[in-house]
């Protein structure tokens, strides 16, 4: 024992019993990931609609009524920042991580169309990325079929702070106070949609800021204000047909 | 009658679950423990505990690591070469981590989202890596098998209690984002006892924010290291 030999040897086996049982593990695990990712996606999409789904009960959706109702009532698309629909594409596949690397007029962006059972209405789910205070922000934004008022949010974050930033996904309240808010003034503007620190002053386009995440709720403003931007294009020429 | 008694030399019995045993699972929870008295793998107390849910998940992960590391470490302990002990020792953490991370990924998504870098972090967590030196690199299989379900025990003992008191004081609520969630006392209507109806006798009762943030962790396990050494007289020496 301690001969370079022996050392050589013993790191050698050492090294390739793990790689074979991690390469094991990772095949055997892969399926259940991918389907497991798929889930967790789909709900935070459907959470912006969650209003439309029972609202509270939302939450008490099994992984499989999930796909089942992403399956049989979203339909998916996906436009270009020319606002063109983009064929042969999934919005399922499309990540706003990966589209962000590229330049500005390249991106593809996703667009959700949730058909409500109940009123048969369309809800036009539109995704969003920023920024906040330590790293990265996105959320989802079901936009109603005047594509102007606000059926709901959704927020996530990647390292925000507990308590303080990170309310704006584990707070309920956060994203419930964007329904009912317009992207549109009387005019026909865009304006978007403001968080407000210190309290929403305008009922139809602010919020209330979440006390002590500044940033993060000016990233959230920034965020809603350049996402929106990105599917201006789209949404004019769906309101012209 | 003990004094005629011939004490046998102490010659070690092999047995399954003596004293010595039962020793091995008790003590990390209070002579031992790994975060109170050895003040080990502090950091991810801290982060993981600001709700009960995830810092069970991480308990059961820690604990998982912890004994199966110095199970494998201690069954293969003659043969690790002293030069690369502590490279042969990290592979087996990581081998183990990188197990559990693939295994919550591929079944408890949300959490292994929410526990992100902090199970990645548990190869660096010291508490595994001081029992394999201390502990398996020096005991048999069965012994370090007990030791690592023992400390890992203890981890999660102190991870469990300091997350009770942050989510039920910090946010109001319990094991929030599992299936058994319980809301216990809140500013709206899905909680147990609602601050604001009407007539309401804790309609002054805010959930307090501090707790959330990482300061009150530090400040309940330094509480906790206070309380125990107060009652624990034989830990006020030995550090």
């Amino acid at each position: 024992m301690g001969s370079s030999g022996y050392i050589l040897r013993f790191t050698l086996i050492m090294t390739v019993i793990t790689a074979l049982v991690l390469a094991g593990m990772f095949y055997v695990t892969e399926p259940y990931a991918l389907r497991s990712e798929a889930v967790f996606n789909k709900r935070a999409i459907l959470s912006a609609v969650r209003s439309q789904l029972g609202g509270d009960k939302f939450d008490e959706l099994s992984d499989q009524q999930v796909l089942d109702i992403f399956e049989k009532q979203v339909e998916q698309l996906v436009v270009n920042m020319q606002g063109e629909v983009v064929e042969g594409e999934k919005a399922e596949n499309i990540s706003l991580a990966q589209e962000k690397k590229k330049p500005e007029s390249n991106r593809l962006l996703p667009v959700f169309i949730y058909n409500s059972p109940d009123d048969s209405k369309k809800y036009y789910i539109l995704s969003i990325r920023g920024n906040g205070l330590w790293d990265e922000i996105w959320g989802n934004i079901a936009l109603e079929s005047d594509l102007n008022t606000v059926a709901g949010a959704s927020f996530d974050h990647k390292g925000e702070t507990p308590g303080l930033g990170a309310e704006i996904k584990d707070n309920p309240t956060f994203p419930a106070a964007f329904i009912n808010k317009k992207m549109y003034n009387d005019k026909g503007e865009f304006v978007s949609i403001v968080v407000r620190k210190g309290g929403a002053r305008d009922p139809q386009h602010e919020v209330d800021a979440i006390t002590g995440s500044t940033i993060t709720s000016n990233g959230v403003t920034e965020m809603i204000e350049r996402g929106i931007t990105y599917y201006k294009p789209y949404l004019d020429k769906l309101k012209k047909s | 009658m003990a004094e005629n008694t011939v004490i046998s030399a102490p010659k070690e019995k092999e047995e399954w679950f003596g004293k010595k045993e039962r020793k091995l699972l008790t003590d990390p929870f209070n002579d031992n423990n790994p975060i109170t008295v050895q003040i080990l793998g502090v950091c991810s107390a801290l982060a993981v505990t600001t709700q009960v849910y995830p810092s069970l998940v991480m308990a059961i992960a820690v604990t998982f690591v912890t004994a199966f590391s110095n199970l494998a470490t201690s069954a293969v302990r003659s043969y690790i070469p002293k030069e690369v002990r502590m490279i042969a020792q990290l592979v087996i953490i990581a081998l183990l981590v990188t197990i559990v991370e693939l295994f919550l990924k591929a079944f408890n998504y949300a959490i292994w989202k929410q526990l992100s870098v902090f199970i990645g972090l548990i190869i660096t967590n010291c508490i595994v890596m001081g029992r394999l030196e201390a502990f398996a690199m020096a005991n048999k299989p069965w012994r370090s098998f007990l030791d690592g379900i023992g400390n890992g025990l203890g981890y999660g003992a102190v991870l469990i209690l300091v997350a009770v008191i942050r989510e039920v004081t910090g946010k109001g609520s319990l094991f929030a984002g599992s299936p058994i969630e319980w809301k216990i006392i809140g500013n709206t209507s899905a909680y147990m006892i609602n601050t604001t109806a009407e007539g309401s006798w804790f309609s002054w009762y805010a959930n307090n924010n501090l707790m959330v943030l990482p300061t009150s962790a530090l400040l309940l396990v330094g509480i906790l290291i206070w309380v125990q050494r107060s009652y624990n007289k034989k830990l006020v020496d030995i550090s």
